[in-house]
């Protein structure tokens, strides 16, 4: 250890509810551009892929077949783009993302609302078989659908669901996270509400609907971030059952795009169209920032 | 837990968790139970009926040579990728912490990965290694090196390990990040004070109070490794070259789906459904007590 790496006695602003990351042990000088080199070194590991990803979306194609394609962007930005969401390979990029869109907003809406109900049911009555209930919605949360993707698929060819968004989205909200993340919060909820609410005559709906869900509103937001990110993201189950091109989902869209055999790939248009699969969950992601990692750390433990 | 105030009726309730059960019975528990079904049976040769094998369908693939590689492909591959993933991210985490300003923006930078669909990194990966464009590959070439992923399963394995490795590294980094920045820092600089030299510091203090956080990020990370990285594998090798790359849930689907071999992909999901229980149990049971606080 040299002298420059020696302590630096600071006295940390106190922030309430977080031990602040600043404090006495501190290191400046080489130490200090060492963590920061450190840190941008992992960053270059990261972002490398996108940023090939991104340039490859805006060069043609002689340049990227010729290796090594260019570090650089090109001039072609708007050409690939255009291609990818009006043409396509097989369909257009824009119907791909709206289908994905479709698909994200129904999982996230659709396991939301039947989680609240049914963690609202669970929590504020005593009725017959809510031991069992509780019990069974708890064994899903051990399945993944990609253990079980033979049968489901049947059961969903068997409704005549192939190629559609219920589809795409019912066999994806038959899991209990969301039930067990409300019913967590509605323990912490104060009896005091709900037993201010039946002296004052409401029923149980408008306490739920008065009291309790204006109360969840950051869960529930937190809870969508998460939801939105699984939906949009699914790969193997679109894959199974979106036959026909014009209700594929960008993610799985993508691979269908290269050529079967020795053909070339159009790589412009597949790194512009997986540019485009990456920029919703990113946006969702870093403009929620807060609410993703609140409820990312709710919806694991 | 109880809650004390209860609403009365019975109906109400019912109807409260109609919609999730029947959801549940018709998606969840149905296919469930025709995969634990459709494995006891095999189906005679024109497809016609179902054949009763008892636990044939187990028997078969515990003694099939190609299942068997399968299940020391999947362990290689998910000790790789969470080793890669949690490495990478311990190391960027306590980077962060030390610093006094601007890790938020290091967060920021750092949890892109996250929002990103594993088969969409799989294909930024096939990009930079493609055999024909890919810029790395060049790069290997200039220095003599002759990478081929489609025919060198080492290197198919090294490369599916790597993309599912990179996906996963914001989501340890944020874990670990607040699992470190909740060791109290009077710990640390008592140790300071005491002469502990970083490195010390790390191993003596940091590490073990870390470890709910790396324990519940093992088992995480394994149930990433087995279960949502089959879009990477598809993306880019598609278990190949020569199975090299198969992991058991590439296999349900390419028996199942490609094979058609409707009895064995169901005896592989149940196989699979009890890997998952045990993780699940020890998650539940084992991490919240072993834990060292």
């Amino acid at each position: 250890m040299t002298a420059r790496d020696a302590l630096v006695v600071t006295t940390p602003p106190l922030k309430s509810g977080r031990t602040p990351p600043e404090g006495m042990v501190e290191r400046r000088g080489a130490g200090y551009w060492m963590t920061h080199l450190g840190l941008i070194i992992g960053l270059f590991f990261i972002f490398f892929p996108i940023w090939l990803a991104f340039v490859a979306s805006t060069v043609t194609q002689p340049e990227i077949v010729r290796p090594p394609m260019p570090l650089l962007p090109g001039d072609q930005f708007f050409e690939n783009y255009r291609k990818a969401l009006v043409s396509g390979i097989n369909a257009p990029v824009a119907l791909m993302m709206l289908n994905s869109l479709f698909m994200a907003l129904g999982i996230a809406f659709g396991k939301i609302v039947i989680s609240l109900l049914s963690a609202f049911a669970i929590v504020y009555f005593r009725f017959p078989g809510r031991r069992l209930f509780f019990w069974l919605i708890f064994l899903t949360l051990m399945l993944p659908v990609e253990v079980r993707i033979v049968p489901t698929f049947e059961v969903v060819a068997g409704f005549g669901m192939l190629n559609s968004y219920s589809g795409l989205i019912f066999p994806l909200i038959a899991s209990a996270t969301a039930t067990f993340l409300f019913r967590q919060f509605f323990m912490t909820v104060p009896d005091e509400l709900a037993e201010a609410a039946r002296v004052d005559g409401a029923g149980p709906m408008r306490f739920f609907w008065d009291i309790l869900l204006p109360m969840s509103r950051t869960n529930i937001a937190a809870l969508f971030v998460i939801l939105f990110i699984y939906g949009w993201n699914q790969y193997l189950w679109p894959l199974l059952i979106t036959t026909d091109p014009s209700m594929n989902t960008i993610v799985m869209g993508i691979k269908q795009m290269f050529p079967s055999g020795d053909d070339l790939a159009d790589w412009p248009v597949i790194m512009a169209t997986s540019i485009l699969a990456m920029i919703p969950p990113v946006v969702v992601v870093i403009s929620m920032q807060k609410l993703f990692i609140r409820g990312l750390v709710d919806s694991e433990k | 837990m109880e809650k004390r105030v209860t609403f009365k009726g019975i109906w109400l309730p019912l109807l409260l968790v109609l919609p999730q059960m029947f959801i549940t019975a018709v998606f969840f528990f149905y296919p469930a139970g025709q995969a634990v079904w459709q494995s006891l049976f095999i189906p005679d040769p024109f497809g016609l009926s179902m054949q009763f094998v008892g636990l044939g369908n187990f028997e078969y693939l515990l003694t099939n040579s190609y299942y068997r590689a399968s299940f020391v492909t999947t362990a290689i591959f998910s000790v790789l990728v969470t080793l890669v993933s949690m490495g990478v991210a311990l190391y960027l985490a306590v980077l962060a912490d030390r610093l006094i300003k601007g890790s938020g923006v290091y967060r920021t930078l750092l949890i892109w990965p996250y929002a990103i669909a594993p088969a969409v990194a799989g294909v930024l990966w096939l990009f930079m290694f493609n055999t024909r464009v890919g810029i790395v590959t060049w790069y290997l070439g200039t220095l003599g090196y002759d990478w081929n992923h489609v025919l060198n399963g080492g290197e198919a394995m090294g490369l599916v390990v790597v993309a599912s490795a990179w996906g996963r590294i914001s989501y340890n980094f944020l874990f670990f990040l607040a699992g470190l920045q909740a060791i109290p820092r009077s710990v640390i600089e008592a140790a300071a004070i005491d002469g502990a030299h970083f490195w010390t510091r790390f191993r003596t203090i940091v590490w073990p109070l870390l470890s709910p956080t790396t324990f519940f990020l093992l088992v995480v990370n394994v149930v990433y490794a087995f279960f949502e990285t089959f879009g990477v594998i598809h993306t880019i090798t598609s278990g190949g070259p020569q199975q090299s790359t198969t992991i058991l849930v590439y296999k349900v689907y390419s028996d199942g789906f490609v094979g058609q071999d409707l009895g064995s992909s169901a005896a592989q999901s149940v196989i699979l459904l009890l890997i998952v229980g045990a993780l699940t149990i020890i998650q539940f049971k084992f991490i919240e007590r072993r834990v060292h606080y």
